[in-house]
């Protein structure tokens, strides 16, 4: 198990390293500078360039990017916030954008996980139709229609929860978005659960487990639960970057200052920093979720547990 | 003989699955005896039935089953020493899991590599049961479980305790199921096909130790087959199943040798055999009817190269030949022509009497 460990964190670093090497070298190709100010002259901009470190060999400025990295060093912002530390300026925004995205996969994946189990247990009734609604309807609207449609009804018309979000009431605020994000969740983790429940239900392990007598809720959770709670897992992780990507909308609706709206503008803005490094984070965040995943399967499935021993 | 204890009596049981097609009637009326400590083979081809019979006993029919009529009669010693009898189809599913299954009647089920939960080490799956239904104490379920793993001939059973399925052979594995299956002491044990996924030289060792385990412990066992070879190794009595009803039941040696109901005599015939001039296996030409259809007559005459005019009309009742030996076939009624068996199986039956008095 610890060799298993030790050789995904290996990989998982080389991972990052690349991803890093890449966004280097998509925004080395990318037309304009930061510098694109037509007021500047040419000498001007040579100057910046030059305190900035632009002009130096392309590998160069890369090993000098990766070792201020590591320090935890993401540089200046050229162009959102002038010369502020990129670090500063994620201090706010992220516990923001994480407390969110963290609130929309617990809540998630736990109903999703229950609405599933709810539909397998009572498959062919109608518990199991009104699961299969919300999936097909979670699947297949995108995350700002409810968005939309809860700031209408709840915000509102209901006036329950707050339009925008407002940082005196930090969680009140965070309702809507967190609803509006998990909704995809829901209806994934829900179909994906049925299906995976049934197929368990089915097996002749559960034949057999029933053929012993054992019934109810042990029979459930331990003998078909936990089996077929391996395959969620495994789309519980790519389930998070669809979360990351749909924040940058929702971010925009309900005017949270999280790091999606911030990675918007900088784009916008050729502020180089400030897009790598929030591509970085998004990045990260996916490999280690990955790692997390690889390990609790260890955790989880024998198989996979002594096999690599 | 001792007096026999009829353990379980299965009577004009009749189970029919709802499908797309339509209903499936697989059951059709089937009558089985088992006395304590005997053995009762039950053959026949995919689908007559067999595997239907023995779910029902156990209360697992799948979700479309549906038991139209008969009963199952099963009598076991409480655990207050009094012997009891239930219909188990009339019992609800709650109370046939919390004083049948497992606890006085237990099934091996024919693939042994998808039985065991993966993620479950083998020791946990023995002793589960027996904490389940008597609160067995850990300590002692534990040493009940190793004791139960040198029986079914585990060795290094206390460290196999520890390992989970994936790391035993099929055949180590079966015999993981028929420990778990013995765990609560079970009157009887009902195995299906339990060999049948298994290779040859593992196959006659599961049959020993549960030939074995019989002798041991004096269990009643239900054995389900399609393998006549096997039944010759195991069985007290067996019954020959054909869509869903038993043709012809008998013990052991009126089966083997002396066959009366055309089925059995093809099932003889098809099994193969090192001695038969003809180089080619006899097959019972055709397929099982369709039971989604209601039989008229006898549900083998299409198939029947000896069928009379009366089996496409009206069903054979059960000819009596001996107290255990019946049939199902006109050809017993004393009015039909004298049909006798086929001379090729009439020589396989003395090369197979000349071979077991060896």
């Amino acid at each position: 198990m610890k060799k298993y460990i030790a050789k995904r964190m290996f990989v998982s670093i080389v991972t990052i390293l690349i991803i890093l090497l890449l966004l280097f070298c998509m925004l080395q190709f990318m037309p304009g500078s930061p510098f694109n100010d037509e007021k500047l002259s040419e000498a001007q901009v040579q100057v910046l360039n030059q305190k900035y470190g632009l002009d130096q060999p392309i590998v160069v400025q890369f090993v000098n990017y990766v070792k201020n990295v590591v320090k935890g060093d993401f540089g200046v912002s050229y162009s959102i916030s002038k010369n502020t530390d990129i670090s500063k300026l994620l201090n706010t925004r992220l516990p923001v954008s994480f407390r969110i995205g963290g609130q929309a996969v617990v809540f998630g994946a736990i109903i999703g996980i229950m609405l599933g189990i709810a539909a397998a247990l009572k498959s062919g009734t109608w518990i199991d139709s009104i699961c299969t609604i919300v999936s097909v309807l979670g699947v297949s609207l995108p995350s700002y229609v409810f968005a939309l449609a809860m700031a209408y009804f709840l915000g509102y018309r209901a006036n329950i929860f707050p339009l925008l979000y407002n940082s005196a009431e930090a969680f009140a605020s965070s309702v809507m978005p967190t609803i509006a994000l998990a909704m995809f969740s829901i209806a994934t983790v829900a179909r994906f659960t049925r299906t995976e429940l049934l197929e368990v239900l089915d097996s002749d392990y559960m034949l057999l487990a029933e053929s012993k007598g054992i019934t109810g809720r042990t029979l459930i959770v331990r003998h078909a639960l936990r089996n077929a709670l391996i395959p969620i897992i495994t789309v519980l992780a790519p389930l998070v970057v669809d979360l990351m990507i749909g924040s940058l909308v929702i971010e925009k609706i309900f005017s949270i200052p999280g790091i999606g709206s911030l990675m918007v503008t900088a784009i916008q803005s050729n502020d180089y920093n400030v897009t790598i490094t929030i591509a970085f984070i998004y990045s990260v965040m996916y490999i280690v979720l990955m790692l997390a995943v690889d390990i609790l399967y260890g955790v989880i499935d024998p198989r996979i547990r002594l096999a690599k021993e | 003989m001792a007096e026999r204890e009829k353990i379980l009596e299965v009577r004009d049981l009749s189970i029919s699955f709802k499908t797309t097609a339509g209903n499936v009637n697989a059951i059709r009326g089937v009558n089985l005896d088992l006395y304590r400590g005997e053995t009762v083979a039950i053959v026949g081809e995919s689908g007559s039935g067999k595997s239907v019979t023995a779910k029902a006993a156990m209360g697992i029919l799948a979700k479309n089953g549906q038991v139209n009529s008969g009963s199952i009669k099963f009598t076991y010693t409480r655990e207050d020493g009094e012997k009891v009898s239930c219909d188990i189809l009339k019992m609800q599913k709650k109370e046939i899991r919390e004083h049948i299954n497992g606890k006085r009647i237990a099934m091996v089920f024919q693939d042994p590599m998808t039985s065991l939960n993966p993620l479950m080490t083998i020791g946990k799956q023995i002793m589960e049961g027996m904490i389940w239904h008597y609160k067995t104490p850990k300590e002692e379920a534990y040493k009940k479980a190793v004791k139960l793993l040198e029986l079914v001939g585990i060795t290094d059973a206390e460290k196999r305790m520890k390992n989970y399925p994936h790391q035993l052979s099929g055949g180590m594995r079966q015999r993981v199921v028929i420990a778990i299956a013995l765990a609560c002491n079970p009157e009887l044990l009902i195995c299906d096909e339990p060999t049948t996924a298994l290779d040859v030289t593992i196959q006659a060792k599961i049959l020993e130790l549960i030939r074995n385990i019989q002798k041991k412990t004096g269990i009643s066992v239900i054995y389900i087959t399609h393998d006549l070879g096997v039944v010759a190794k195991v069985a007290d009595y067996v019954n020959v199943m054909y869509a869903g009803k038993i043709v012809e039941k008998g013990s052991i040696d009126e089966i083997f040798y002396d066959p009366k109901h055309p089925y059995t005599w093809g099932l003889l015939s098809a099994m193969p055999d090192l001695n038969t001039a003809d180089s080619r296996l006899f097959t019972i030409p055709g397929s099982p009817p369709n039971l989604q259809k209601p039989v008229c007559g006898d549900a083998f005459a299409p198939r029947n190269k000896y069928a009379l005019k009366i089996d496409s009309r009206v069903e054979p009742p059960m000819f009596k030949i001996s107290d255990s030996h019946f049939a199902a076939t006109w050809l017993l009624h004393p009015l039909a022509p004298k049909v006798e068996m086929p001379e090729e199986l009439k020589k396989r039956i003395i090369r197979m009497k000349e071979e077991a008095a060896v």
